[in-house]
């Protein structure tokens, strides 16, 4: 395709992030980690299970990464590596992963910020190399459907968009 | 950049709908919402001012249902119109998978689809995306108003084509939705060009809105196979 970069997680990339992200809740305290692709969809969540729709919150945590490393650019800064929002009970935190990836931490007042940043910062490292050498092994190869998926998506479409 | 999730078993396409203030892009994602089945769409986001003009950016998942075990999904996005929110429009390019462009068909809008054409271009081209090489397709909305321009005359300006040079591909291709037309034709210099397809429409009472999205979506799931 024209440059935009398909890319696909295989279920062994998935496990081994899922384990990465467990860890750092149970050493944080914190209560929910999603991974959220830079073009807003959600790439694996770990904790207790979000309340809100994860497509909703995927394409708003891009969107707002995407408007602060604009204002990093305004300021002069390469990027804001990270960004802190902070609520009466619920706060959360975001993270760059690999330039691809958003990490986003769910916390509340069982624990604290220091704490999370202290524990985010091994688990941005572990994450950044899992997507690094995903990236580099699938070397830009678009991911392919087989023939009868495309049949049947057809059809599908059809009947949703048909009126 | 569609996304196969083989972990979730998902597949995520991203669609974007640009094109100059006012033109009915927002208009084109709320009737999809009224219409299609409650079950298959999430949510619809918008990031507007307080006068509802788009500030950021509309969105909208509308779910396909699982197809050979993969949950499908379309995320449908508009941009604002406004070129002094150029930032917001070329973050949501980020990723895209197939692009409708709706164009105002009033000529008094002519300079301004203009406009937001050759920024859409633009915007592409900062990305890394050639537009003439991803699913791509032109709406010619409020067929309805007396002040709508010609076909012809909107076609001419906003769809000239560009010059096709993979010489395996220099062949006639029919419009499959307009009648003796083509996407894939020679000028009267002997060049050959590839147009965009496109659809008329009347996007508030919903007319040619799923047509546009059948065919941008069918198009973008070819890209996958
Ligand atoms: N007459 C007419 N008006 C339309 C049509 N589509 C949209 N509009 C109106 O045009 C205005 C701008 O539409 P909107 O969807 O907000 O444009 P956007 O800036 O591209 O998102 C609204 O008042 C719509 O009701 C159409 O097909 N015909
Ligand atoms: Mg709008």
């Amino acid at each position: 395709m024209s440059g935009a970069s398909s890319w696909s997680l295989a279920e062994a990339d998935h496990d081994k992030i899922v384990v990465l992200l467990t860890a750092f809740l149970r050493e944080s305290n914190a209560r929910t980690a999603l991974l959220v692709d830079r073009t807003g969809q959600m790439v694996a969540t770990a904790g207790e299970p979000p309340e809100f729709d994860p497509t909703t919150f995927a394409s708003l945590a891009a969107a707002d990464f995407s408007a602060n490393d604009q204002l990093a650019r305004l300021i002069g800064e390469p990027e804001f590596g990270s960004l802190f929002h902070q609520g009466e009970t619920a706060s959360m935190y975001l993270a760059d992963i690999a330039r691809r990836v958003i990490l986003v931490v769910l916390f509340d007042t069982r624990t604290t910020l220091g704490l999370v940043k202290l524990r985010v910062r091994g688990t941005v490292g572990d994450l950044s190399k899992v997507f690094t050498e995903m990236f580099a092994r699938d070397g830009g190869v678009a991911p392919r459907v087989e023939q009868d998926f495309l049949g049947d998506a057809e059809d599908e479409i059809d009947k949703l968009f048909g009126e | 950049m569609s996304m196969i999730n083989y972990a979730s078993r998902e597949i995520n396409c991203k669609l974007v709908y640009y094109g100059p203030g006012l033109g009915g892009k927002t208009t084109n994602l709320e009737h999809v919402y009224n219409k299609v089945a409650p079950g298959a769409k999430g949510k619809m986001i918008s990031l507007a001012t307080e006068t509802e003009r788009t500030l950021f950016f509309d969105f909208l998942p509308v779910d396909l249902g699982t197809i050979r075990g993969f949950k499908t999904r379309f995320h449908l996005y508009t941009v604002p119109g406004q070129v002094y929110y150029n930032a917001s429009r070329k973050l949501i390019l980020k990723g895209v998978d197939g692009v409708v462009f709706v164009a105002d068909s009033q000529i008094e809008r002519m300079e301004a689809n203009i406009e937001a054409m050759q920024n859409l271009y633009d915007n592409m081209a900062e990305h890394g995306y050639d537009l003439t090489r991803i699913p791509f397709i032109i709406q010619y909305n409020k067929r309805d108003l007396p002040n709508a321009a010609s076909i012809a005359d909107l076609q001419a300006a906003l769809n000239p084509g560009w010059p096709v040079e993979d010489a395996a591909r220099q062949r006639p291709l029919a419009d499959p939705y307009h009648e003796g037309e083509f996407l894939v034709g020679r000028t009267q210099d002997g060049e050959w060009i590839e147009r965009a397809t496109y659809f008329e429409a009347v996007a508030v009472n919903g007319e040619g809105v799923f047509d546009t999205l059948k065919a941008v979506s069918k198009l973008v799931l070819k890209t996958l196979g």
